[in-house]
């Protein structure tokens, strides 16, 4: 079971009701649970727009990866619809090194119901889709007992809240095992019952999503903060973070620390401090060789670039990407072409197999990298994995292909002597991949 | 009441998913969620499996086979009872998911996607289950084990096997 840490420099936003035994929805009421719904109906006819400007204001952004204005995207949804509209959370949380969805499910299951109702108000949706993937089934169970004791009290269901005419349903929705489902247009394709493939954009979902009407999809952490945003108004959610990067997030900080864990960190804070200080720093006062810092898809930093702040635009200043949130921590031991590998092998895997660049980018590239990794390899083959990388790039109709595209080039260009000397029989690290573990298998 | 005649499913699930169909906007909806709990009733997705959630649906068969192709915990031939997944994906890897995965090898005698001549443990090398920060971690069936040790492995397995309810 997730083990739940602290640390003083943590500032306590979503994470603020965790360990307090908030899946009871008694116990979520009494820590100001449903408030921010009810403060939002008593809006009136200025709910919509109240909210969105709420939004706005707080300068939260996408939690799932992408670091897209939330308040905008929920603008975006057109004010009437000839179809019915939806709201859709995304937690199907799959990639590597991620693993707050997990927490927030486990310990604040309402804070995802009030906020998707919170986004459905926001844009006029009577409906919404927590999606959960298939492996997180306790899980599942635990937000299909809380929607039920919501509707039980009268806050889902027709004429929420004792209002007349104001409706809102959720459904959750297992998963069924694939990373491609995170991916916004192939949620919705499995939502609609069919292959996770991505859908082509234009149109957007706001415009034409789920069932052909218009959809806002968020990830579970972005939706889980609207309540607490509305509570304590989007500038003082701001003031929390820095210049367009409003507030906190939840960062999960694994590998090679002491204390591995998912900390509430304001965003800016320093990638240095939270590998050092609150995760306790290196585990077994071993060196550090590298930092993946937002999940397996962010370029990888060497230890000498980690004085950055962690939000969106430092860590694109820095060459790389907040992503997830998830910091996958590397010691002095660690092979980076067995790294490399072990992060492909998983890309092509994944890979959804819709778009060629990213099918066979992903798959010659884990085959080439095999090769090496089982000294077998040449110099230029460093040199055709870098090509294929960079040819994956922006050809693909969804960010898998970049996804499995960006680590890459980011090991073979900032590691590159490191693979030079692996081929040439000199081995740095300990690798522990063997053809004993399904290196060459077949994938897809 | 199951609107299925002669269903395969137990009374309470029939009735479940008599329920599943009528909940979303188009009933197809309900073909993953579907699959995956007949998957924990019936062992795997058998033939019979296909044809009635097709029925179910009012789709084809190969609608149903084109989805079930394509979802990773779906399968279409039984495992063990108790179906250990081990993750060796990357923060796995650091913290000794291959070690685990050698040691359940060893324990079990068995490999990737194989299963125990007893039927009773099936073993499967599987990708990021999101239990990163409580690495290296494992599912067995649905249940979640992390801050895995070879020792902590031996209990847990061996709990499994002294009776601990599958499901």
């Amino acid at each position: 079971m997730p083990r739940l840490v602290s640390h003083p420099d943590e500032v306590k936003v979503l994470s603020r009701r965790f360990g307090q035994g908030a899946t009871n929805i008694d116990k979520y009421i009494e820590l100001d649970g449903y408030k921010a719904v009810q403060n939002a109906i008593a809006q009136g006819d200025a709910m919509a727009g109240w909210i969105i400007d709420t939004m706005k204001a707080s300068g939260l952004r996408g939690r799932g990866g992408a670091g897209f204005p939330t308040g905008m995207k929920w603008s975006f949804v057109p004010k009437t619809s000839a179809k019915p509209k939806y709201v859709l959370v995304n937690g199907d949380e799959s990639e590597p090194g991620t693993c707050k969805d997990h927490v927030i499910f486990r310990e604040d299951p309402h804070s995802v119901i009030e906020g998707t109702m919170i986004a459905g108000l926001a844009i006029g949706a009577k409906m919404g889709f927590i999606y959960l993937r298939g492996e997180y089934r306790y899980l599942l169970n635990i937000v299909e007992k809380a929607v039920a004791d919501a509707y039980a009290k009268g806050f889902l269901g027709k004429n929420i809240f004792g209002k007349e005419g104001l409706d809102f349903d959720i459904v959750t929705q297992t998963g069924a095992g694939a990373y491609e489902v995170g991916e916004e247009s192939a949620l919705m394709e499995s939502l609609e019952g069919k292959r996770g493939i991505p859908r082509i954009r234009p149109p957007f979902p706001a415009v034409v999503g789920l069932y052909g009407g218009p959809t806002i999809i968020n990830n579970a952490e972005t939706i889980a903060n609207a309540p607490h945003i509305l509570l304590m108004g989007g500038p003082a959610y701001a003031a929390l973070g820095t210049e367009r990067n409003g507030g906190t997030r939840l960062f999960g900080i694994s590998g090679h620390v002491e204390r591995p864990g998912v900390y509430e960190l304001p965003m800016g804070y320093s990638l240095r401090k939270a590998i050092y200080e609150v995760a306790g720093g290196i585990k077994g006062g071993k060196a550090l060789k590298a930092v993946v810092p937002g999940g397996a898809s962010c370029p990888v930093l060497r230890a000498d670039e980690i004085d950055v702040g962690l939000d969106f635009d430092q860590m694109a200043k820095a060459g790389t990407m907040l992503g997830s949130g998830g910091i996958v921590v590397l010691d002095e031991t660690v092979s980076m072409v067995e790294f490399a590998l072990r992060t492909i092998k998983f890309y092509q895997h994944e890979s959804c197999g819709w778009c060629i660049p990213c099918r066979e980018g992903t798959d010659w590239i884990k085959k080439t990298l095999t090769r090496v990794y089982l000294e077998g390899g040449q110099k230029k083959d460093i040199d055709n994995v870098q090509y294929l990388a960079e040819n994956m790039m922006g050809r693909t109709f969804c960010p898998l292909g970049d996804a499995a595209a960006m680590p890459t080039l980011g090991f073979v260009k900032k590691f590159r002597k490191e693979f030079e000397d692996y081929i040439d029989g000199k081995k740095a690290g300990t690798p522990v991949m063997t053809t004993e573990h399904d290196l060459v298998g077949a994938g897809h | 009441m199951s609107t299925i005649a002669n269903s395969i499913f137990s009374p309470e699930l029939a009735a479940r998913f008599d329920k599943l169909v009528t909940i979303y906007p188009l009933k197809r909806s309900a073909l993953i969620p579907m699959l995956l709990y007949a998957q924990d009733e019936v062992g795997y997705v058998s033939e019979a499996v296909i044809q009635e959630i097709a029925q179910r649906l009012d789709i084809f068969d190969l609608d149903v086979r084109s989805v079930l192709s394509y979802y990773s915990m779906l399968r279409t031939k039984p495992a063990g009872k108790f179906n250990v997944q081990v993750c060796t994906n990357i923060s796995c890897m650091l913290r000794g998911g291959y070690e685990i995965l050698d040691h359940c090898k060893k324990k079990l005698g068995v490999g990737h996607k194989q299963t125990t001549p007893d039927g009773q443990f099936s073993l499967e090398e599987v990708e990021c289950i999101g239990a990163c920060c409580w690495a290296p971690a494992m599912q067995v069936n649905y249940d979640f084990h992390d801050e895995l040790t070879p020792a902590k492995v031996d209990e847990i397995l061996d709990g499994y096997a002294a009776g601990k309810d599958g499901k």
